[in-house]
């Protein structure tokens, strides 16, 4: 496959069916969307089975010099090949939770989506500063038309709120990437990668870029945006921000802020475990309350990715490759979530719990896969939840094990808020004629329903087929960091044991 | 230097003005009906014109082979890309005219006539390298202008405009005189060449007064803050083609003459103007965009969005650097590609009886009534905002790695960040066509002059632009490094 430029088509096959979807009728609107994604995806089972395991960092690179001061280029390694992955398969499962419930303009909103898709694809494939740059800004048009037209009731203020908060958050890293290539004369991000700047410079530089990411991410307390658009927007638009959009933060974290200012990164750990561990208890306790279904979720989402931020920051293996999955696994997870409210939505057209209830007696296979999900979101052994948020808090048990004791109350709060949403939906007495009379799934959902819960199951039954790709990236970048690393506050000491016969012979003067 | 060789280098000012006063005659005696003609005819002039500048562009002309009459006047590089936005753009604002005016029986002989006389004063003024030829040029521009503004002469708001812009701008010019006596008087000489070696030594008061007098006058033609009063009211009140060519045409003039006189003239003393220019270019961006949030009509968020964007290209002045240069003119070409975008967007605009529709509230919903149109105006409003994709952000981008490379990164951060109080209008703009109801107001027919260059400033300013990056980046760096010879 050496040669063949996949990750340009990979980019090229949405962008062109995108914009032919703006000529097209509604009918052959979806199809073509579907179709498109369907073979985005095929693209993309190619890509991981050629991708070689242990080979060179980059694989599947391009580059063609096309513009002035930045160039074309693409590759990927082991972390951008996951979340492409993820991406590709979540793609067309979006389309096809909207494919009855959106009914104006299908073909713009097909065209949005088809869009977006290129532009998850081109950030992680970047290999080049600004051309990531330009991937990363972009998909805030699309996402501002999605959220914009075809949102609920609030959706022109939520809209406003998702551009306004990530363009200014943004904005701000480019100042940084200017002057970061203006010191190191690339624009090449494996260059950059290996280039230490100054300490100093560092510092302002890991600042701007969290600015960027922390939106994104999104942090407390600058997550608000985030229950607003995820209300807001239609179920797909939901999923592919939880699934995809937000993993560009940790995505950011992982490629830019750790491993081209270690130093900072190390500087300023404290804030990040400061802002996650206000984030897991805050946001959790806000989620128990919640009497919208996907504010609810939306809530769970910051508390997840907190657990990401504290991993990424641990600064050792574990916690990494816990990120990672973790993202992988949220992504999945907060998509199906996001989907299983589309499903009851789409029937009774409200978003408010008290509204279901009992539905698994007459939705028993929905209340089924409804159960799997939330599992997986609590961190069930035997889901992907469970693999990341260990991983991810063993690694930062090693640092800080106050940190790791708050986060890990995240897991308590987590099943309480996702057992009392379970409860309250699917268990309990049918409240409502109009919700008990609701049909379950139709074969389109369950499509929907069965890749997602055999990925969830997957990563949680033998997540080794997700880290092995990411192994050797995640070591590089282990090492990398190593210089900086901070003193774990465990100080753990090797014991002297004692010997054998002395500790009998005291045994026997006891007597 | 021997006149034959002047001569030949002011070519494109020759055809011009000879052009323009044959039309003149053609216009007298052949009154409005010929206007169709003489339109025809200026278009031709200004193409001509502009292949005639297009080889000192190309073969990068500085330096004395590009000087005329005792270096009064240079027909160098730089000034040639800039004749070569203002040539287009004035074209462009000539060929967008009829399907206008002819709908109120406006479309006179002196329509073409003006701007022809307007793009030769715009010619000198980017070419002078004296005070007196760049009076010379920015009066027989803004002459021209003043009338243009007031083109409509039935209507008030056209005539309020016309007075007003005539006012504050003769108000300017004077300043700008003033300027120059005192720049004169302290440094004993018109020339930018002479004046240059005598800033070399050192800044007497008089001198600086002199500088700050100039750029104030100056900061008027460009529109800056604090100088930017009159600009919504006149692209408001003047015809919208007549907006379109001040949006685009004297907007490059301006700058590019600024550019010279503070590079070039002033450019031993940068540090003493860099603090006006910062001050201008932060107060641009943010009165622009604030200024911009409660407008109803389009063109005057239009005229509040071309102030924020003369901030912008202001930040590429304050670098002070060949790098900086460079990247003013590229966001220049991308800027008058934008507006002329947006401009004939709005003048697309026609509710059924083919009167304009310009009140934002009425272009709700366009989206589902003229998709194509809602598309292009959407473009336009991201591209100015800077949003990637688009090739508004390239404009941005390379006048704020200029100013990070000249050591400005607080500037540059600041500048960026109130962007995004920008992006807040050009987004209601987006909102209002996208996710509103429709109005269903715009049903006019548009004319096919429209609609080609429409379309055409759409797939320049479109991701497809990138792929000029590189040409355009050359360019303009050929033409910037003509300014910075003497450094």
């Amino acid at each position: 496959m050496s040669g063949f430029p996949i990750l340009s088509l990979m980019l090229l096959v949405p962008l062109v069916a995108a914009i032919a979807c703006l000529f097209l009728e509604a009918k052959p609107a979806r199809a073509l969307a579907l179709a498109a994604t369907l073979v985005d995806f095929m693209l993309g089972v190619v890509l991981w089975a050629n991708y070689d395991i242990g080979g060179a960092q980059w694989q599947f690179t391009e580059r063609t010099a096309l513009f002035a001061g930045f160039s074309y280029a693409l590759g990927i390694d082991g972390i951008a090949l996951m979340l492409i992955m993820l991406s590709v398969f979540l793609m067309p499962i979006c389309i096809g939770a909207s494919w009855t419930s959106i009914e104006k303009r299908v073909g713009e909103y097909m065209a949005a989506f088809l869009l977006m898709e290129t532009l998850m694809i081109g950030v992680f494939a970047a290999q080049d500063l600004y051309l990531f740059y330009i991937f990363f800004e972009a998909g805030l048009i699309p996402m501002y038309l999605i959220i914009g037209i075809w949102g609920g009731q609030d959706r022109i203020y939520a809209s406003y709120k998702f551009f306004l908060y990530t363009l200014l958050g943004s904005v701000l890293m480019l100042i940084a990437m200017l002057w970061m290539v203006n010191e190191a004369g690339t624009t090449d991000i494996p260059t950059l990668m290996a280039y230490d700047f100054p300490a100093k410079a560092q510092t302002w530089l890991w600042l701007a870029f969290f600015a960027s990411f922390a939106v994104k991410m999104p942090m407390w307390p600058v997550h608000t945006w985030l229950p607003d658009a995820h209300v807001q927007a239609p179920t797909a638009g939901s999923v592919i921000l939880a699934g995809v959009l937000l993993k560009m933060g940790g995505y950011g974290f992982i490629r830019f802020s750790l491993p081209m200012f270690p130093e900072a990164s190390a500087q300023f750990a404290w804030l990040v475990f400061a802002l996650s561990m206000i984030a897991v208890v805050y946001t959790s306790l806000v989620a128990l309350v919640q009497h919208d279904m996907k504010k609810l979720i939306a809530y769970s989402s910051v508390a997840h990715m907190a657990i990401v931020t504290i991993g990424l920051f641990a600064f050792n293996t574990q916690g990494l490759e816990g990120s990672m999955i973790v993202m992988l696994s949220h992504g999945l997870v907060s998509g199906a979530l996001f989907l299983a409210v589309g499903v009851i939505y789409d029937r009774l057209h409200t978003r408010e719990i008290d509204r279901y209830g009992g539905l698994s007696i007459n939705m028993p296979h929905y209340a089924l896969f409804f159960m799997l999900f939330t599992m997986a979101s609590i961190g069930l052994p035997g889901t992907s939840g469970f693999v990341g948020e260990f991983l991810s808090l063993g690694g930062i048990y090693q640092v800080s094990s106050w940190v790791a004791l708050v986060c890990t109350t995240g897991i308590i709060l987590g099943a309480a808020y996702m057992l009392y949403l379970y409860r309250r939906v699917a268990f309990g007495e049918q409240k409502h004629a109009d919700a008990a009379a609701m049909p379950d799934l139709s074969l389109r959902e369950y499509l929907m329903m069965i890749p997602l819960g055999l990925a969830v199951l997957w990563m949680g039954v033998y997540p080794e087929s997700f880290l092995a790709p990411m192994r050797a990236d995640i070591a590089a970048l282990d090492a990398r960091v190593a210089r900086a690393r901070p003193e774990g506050d465990a100080k753990l000491a090797m014991g002297k044991g004692k010997p054998a016969h002395e500790a009998e012979a005291a045994h026997e003067g006891a007597h | 230097m021997d006149w034959l060789q002047s001569l030949r280098l002011i070519a494109p000012e020759e055809t011009l003005s000879i052009a323009g006063l044959v039309l003149l005659l053609v216009a007298a005696w052949g009154g409005d009906k010929a206007a169709r003609l003489i339109s025809v005819a200026s278009v031709a002039a200004l193409v001509g014109a502009a292949f005639l500048v297009m080889p000192a562009l190309c073969g990068g002309a500085m330096g004395p082979d590009a000087q005329a009459f005792g270096d009064q006047y240079r027909a160098d590089a730089f000034a040639s890309f800039a004749k070569l936005l203002i040539y287009g753009a004035a074209a462009a604002s000539l060929v967008i005219a009829p399907a206008f005016f002819d709908r109120l029986r406006a479309m006179r002989a002196e329509y073409p006539l003006l701007i022809l006389f307007a793009a030769l004063g715009m010619g000198m003024m980017v070419s002078a390298s004296n005070l007196l030829t760049l009076y010379i040029g920015l009066e027989l521009n803004s002459l021209a202008s003043y009338v243009l503004a007031a083109f409509l002469r039935s209507d008030d708001r056209s005539a309020e405009a016309g007075l007003k812009y005539f006012v504050l701008g003769s108000l300017a010019s004077g300043i700008l005189l003033f300027g120059i006596s005192l720049t004169y008087g302290f440094t004993g000489t018109t020339s930018f060449e002479g004046i240059r070696v005598a800033l070399e030594g050192g800044l007497s008061h008089g001198a600086l007064f002199g500088i700050v007098f100039m750029l104030a006058g100056l900061a008027f033609k460009i529109s800056a803050v604090p100088f930017h009063m009159w600009t919504p009211d006149v692209y408001e009140g003047a015809p919208t083609p007549v907006t379109t060519f001040f949006a685009t045409a004297p907007k490059v003039a301006a700058l590019a003459l600024t550019m010279r006189v503070a590079l070039d003239a002033f450019g031993p003393q940068s540090d003493a103007w860099r603090q006006i220019v910062i001050f201008a270019s932060l107060a641009s961006i943010v009165v622009g965009a604030l200024g911009a949030i409660g407008q109803a009509n389009i063109k005057r968020l239009m005229a509040y969005s071309s102030i924020n964007n003369v901030g912008f290209m202001l930040i590429g002045l304050a670098a002070a650097t060949p790098a900086g240069a460079s990247a003013m003119l590229v966001y220049l070409t991308i800027y008058v590609a934008m507006s002329l975008g947006g401009f004939i967007a709005i003048l697309m605009l026609k509710d059924e009886a083919g009167e304009p529709v310009e009140a934002i509230a009425q272009i709700a919903g366009l989206s589902r009534t003229r998709p194509g149109l809602a598309a292009a105006l959407a473009m336009v409003m991201f591209s100015l905002a800077g949003i990637p994709p688009l090739f508004g952000f390239w404009g941005k981008f390379v006048v704020f790695q200029a100013a990070v490379q000249a050591g400005l990164v607080p500037l540059a951060a600041i500048g960026i960040a109130a962007s995004v109080i920008g992006a807040f209008y050009y987004l209601k703009v987006v909102k209002i066509m996208y996710f509103d109801e429709p109005a269903d107001v715009v049903k006019g027919r548009s004319d096919w002059a429209h609609q080609a260059l429409l379309v055409l400033a759409t797939v320049f300013i479109s991701p497809l632009g990138y792929l000029l990056t590189k040409w355009l980046g050359g360019l303009a760096d050929v033409a910037a490094s003509a300014l910075f010879l003497a450094a």
